[in-house]
């Protein structure tokens, strides 16, 4: 034991003066990982907020043909900005970007309203357009049929007939997400963040104490050292494991100092991420730390230096969060058999922590168990590698 | 004291070592000499218990490699072919990590660093970080690191190369000074004068077995050759490999 100890404050210490381990496990995850969340979550806090009532400019050709839908449209904050605009022209404005969309109304306009036929209008927009051009189209669009809608049922009226008549079936949609689901919908990358950043904190230490080590020479004196060789291992890997806990940390708590920042609550969506909500995601997301650890030793092991390991273990530390991608697509449920799935069970109880729901003592256990399990025998195997004289090269 | 009895180890369809047998004893130098890829290499890494023989045994003052091979380690001190260190520490932490692996307390292992300092003249970069050390710096750390356990064996596989002229003149009178201390000292090379100069008993390996053992003068006599190269070319059966 006291062995293990000595290979695990060595290895501590010699990576905490390697700038490059320690770029990777106290600065890309916990400065980077929150940046990204922040500015993700900003991005869709805003432009959540343009399908709102915010009040917006149209460039409007023809607008003198109908005042009254101008009217409307300035009582929904949709301001006419007038044009004189061929359709070309328009089409290059938008192409320009000068314009993300404009509305036109034909000469005609007028003369077949008031004979009660349809009236076009016409929204120039470009539905491929990312920066919200074609959600301001649908708003649009949206006024004008609203408005037209109405026109419709009091000229149906007029003439006598009731304008129910004309609605056999009505569709009411519900939202019964809460503030707070709503937010760890988006907050669903905050695992991912977390989980990546503890197995990239722990990426270039594991790949020192194993491949550095053999490609350095030093392996050959340090395997004649008077000690059960899985010992020395083992020491390797809870300097690894500590590297990704102290990784994972340090972003969960800069992850909930960023999110102060972020303007949920005016998006609708309530999130408390204090102290102890970030204890919890720690507490259950640690036990990765066992198997992610063992996985990345084990991998590295296997590779001849530090540049072939380099790129296996960039492969092994997206084996892990690769199925978080997937979550949303796939549409996985928890269920016992994803609760005892490494990663997956992780990030279902982290949501269920940032939702403010209750922990269950058996998903818990699968949990932090399958993990456990999984950890120890990869640890296991990695004592086995080291006994085996390929080990040296 | 080293003694090695009959040690076999195949890699694959390669025979690297066939039955090699001799002593290393205690006051003396051993040299084991033979061309590149003659199997020194592979015989030292069995007896620091880095790898395992096929058959055979190696024993360190009575100890077995194979059967006790943590009992072994504690005895001997190895200098292996390549000699890293850890580039983030200084010389001294690369020292220490060493002593305390060996379980050697932190006050006797910081005595012992001084000791060591002091024989193998390495105060001055003690304190600096290895990164970036000169050859003849690294192997002396290195040798401090082997040493730091004080075993009563000392095991150097090709220890001279890449030195220049004044270390290894400091490494010869080094290992005569653990010669005189009573230590065994076993080393292997490829350089015929180099192992004139030092040793006590030569062992000659060529092709994975002992080609001729003793002293330089009963080789030379055995051989019925005037000068040592002679001697060398004519038990190994070519002069290729060799320095």
């Amino acid at each position: 034991m006291r062995g293990i100890f000595t290979v695990f404050r060595k290895e501590f210490i010699e990576n905490l003066r390697d700038r490059r381990i320690l770029l990777s496990a106290l600065v890309f995850g916990p400065v980077l990982g929150p940046l990204m969340l922040a500015a993700l979550l900003q991005l869709s806090v805003s432009r959540g907020e343009a399908t709102f009532d915010k009040p917006m400019t149209l460039p409007v050709v023809g607008a003198e043909h109908a005042p009254i839908l101008m009217a409307m449209l300035e009582s929904k904050g949709i301001t006419a900005e007038p044009r004189n605009l061929g359709e070309e022209q328009i089409r290059e404005a938008i192409a320009a970007r000068e314009i993300t969309l404009a509305l036109r109304i034909p000469a005609d306009f007028g003369e077949r309203w008031a004979r009660s036929e349809p009236a076009a209008v016409e929204i120039f927009a470009d539905s491929s357009d990312q920066f919200g051009g074609d959600a301001s189209a649908d708003r649009v669009a949206q006024a004008i049929r609203a408005y037209g809608r109405q026109v419709s049922q009091t000229r149906l009226m007029l003439r006598g007939v009731d304008p129910i008549s004309t609605m056999p079936l009505v569709i009411h949609d519900i939202d019964v997400s809460t503030p707070a689901s709503r937010a760890t919908f988006a907050l669903g990358m905050l695992s991912y963040l977390a989980i990546f950043a503890m197995l990239f904190g722990g990426m270039y230490l594991a790949i020192d104490a194993t491949a550095g080590e053999r490609e350095r020479g030093s392996l050959e004196a340090l395997l004649t050292a008077p000690m059960p060789r899985p010992h020395l291992i083992y020491g390797k890997i809870a300097a690894t494991m500590a590297y990704m806990l102290i990784s994972m940390v340090l972003t969960l708590t800069a992850c909930a100092v960023a999110l102060n920042y972020v303007r949920l609550e005016e998006f609708g969506m309530s999130l408390s991420m204090g102290p102890l909500t970030t204890l919890k995601l720690f507490a259950v997301s640690a036990p990765l730390a066992v198997l992610g650890a063992g996985l990345l030793t084990v991998v590295a092991s296997f590779t001849r230096s530090f540049r072939e390991a380099q790129s296996y273990l960039t492969f092994a530390i997206s084996a892990p969060t690769l199925p978080l991608v997937f979550i949303g697509i796939l549409r996985i449920e928890p269920s016992p058999l994803v609760m005892a799935t490494p990663s997956l069970s992780q990030h279902f109880l982290m949501m269920k922590v940032l939702r403010g729901e209750a922990l269950a003592m058996p998903d818990l256990l699968y949990s932090a168990g399958a993990s456990l399990l999984i950890g120890g025998i990869l640890c296991w195997i990695a004592g086995r590698l080291y006994e085996r004289e390929a080990i040296l090269g | 004291m080293i003694t090695v009895n009959a040690l076999s180890k195949r890699f694959g369809k390669v025979e690297a070592v066939r039955s090699v047998s001799f002593a290393a004893p205690d006051g003396r130098i051993t040299g084991l000499l033979g061309p590149n890829g003659a199997g020194k290499s592979t015989t030292l890494r069995m007896l620091a218990t880095l790898l395992r023989p096929d058959s055979g045994d190696a024993l360190v003052d009575g100890q077995s490699a194979t059967t006790a091979p943590i009992e072994v380690r504690r005895r001997i001190g190895v200098l292996s072919h390549s000699s890293g260190l850890y580039p983030q520490l200084t010389a001294r932490e690369n020292i220490l990590y060493f002593a305390e692996l060996h379980g050697i307390d932190r006050q006797q292992a910081r005595a012992r660093v001084a000791e060591l300092a002091a024989l193998l003249e390495i105060g001055e970069f003690l304190d600096r970080k290895t990164k970036g050390f000169s050859q003849g710096q690294r192997l002396k750390t290195a040798l401090a690191r082997a040493l730091v356990h004080s075993p009563r064996n000392l095991i150097l596989d090709e220890p001279t190369n890449g030195l220049d002229v004044m270390a290894v003149r400091n490494l010869r009178a080094l290992l005569s000074r653990l010669r005189e201390q009573g230590h065994c000292v076993l080393f292997s090379s490829h350089v015929m004068q180099e192992v004139a100069l030092l040793c006590d008993e030569v062992v000659v390996i060529a092709q994975g077995r002992v080609a001729a053992s003793g002293t330089v003068e009963a080789l030379r006599s055995q051989a019925g050759e005037a000068t040592l190269e002679d001697a060398f070319v004519k038990l190994i059966g070519t002069a290729e490999g060799l320095n």
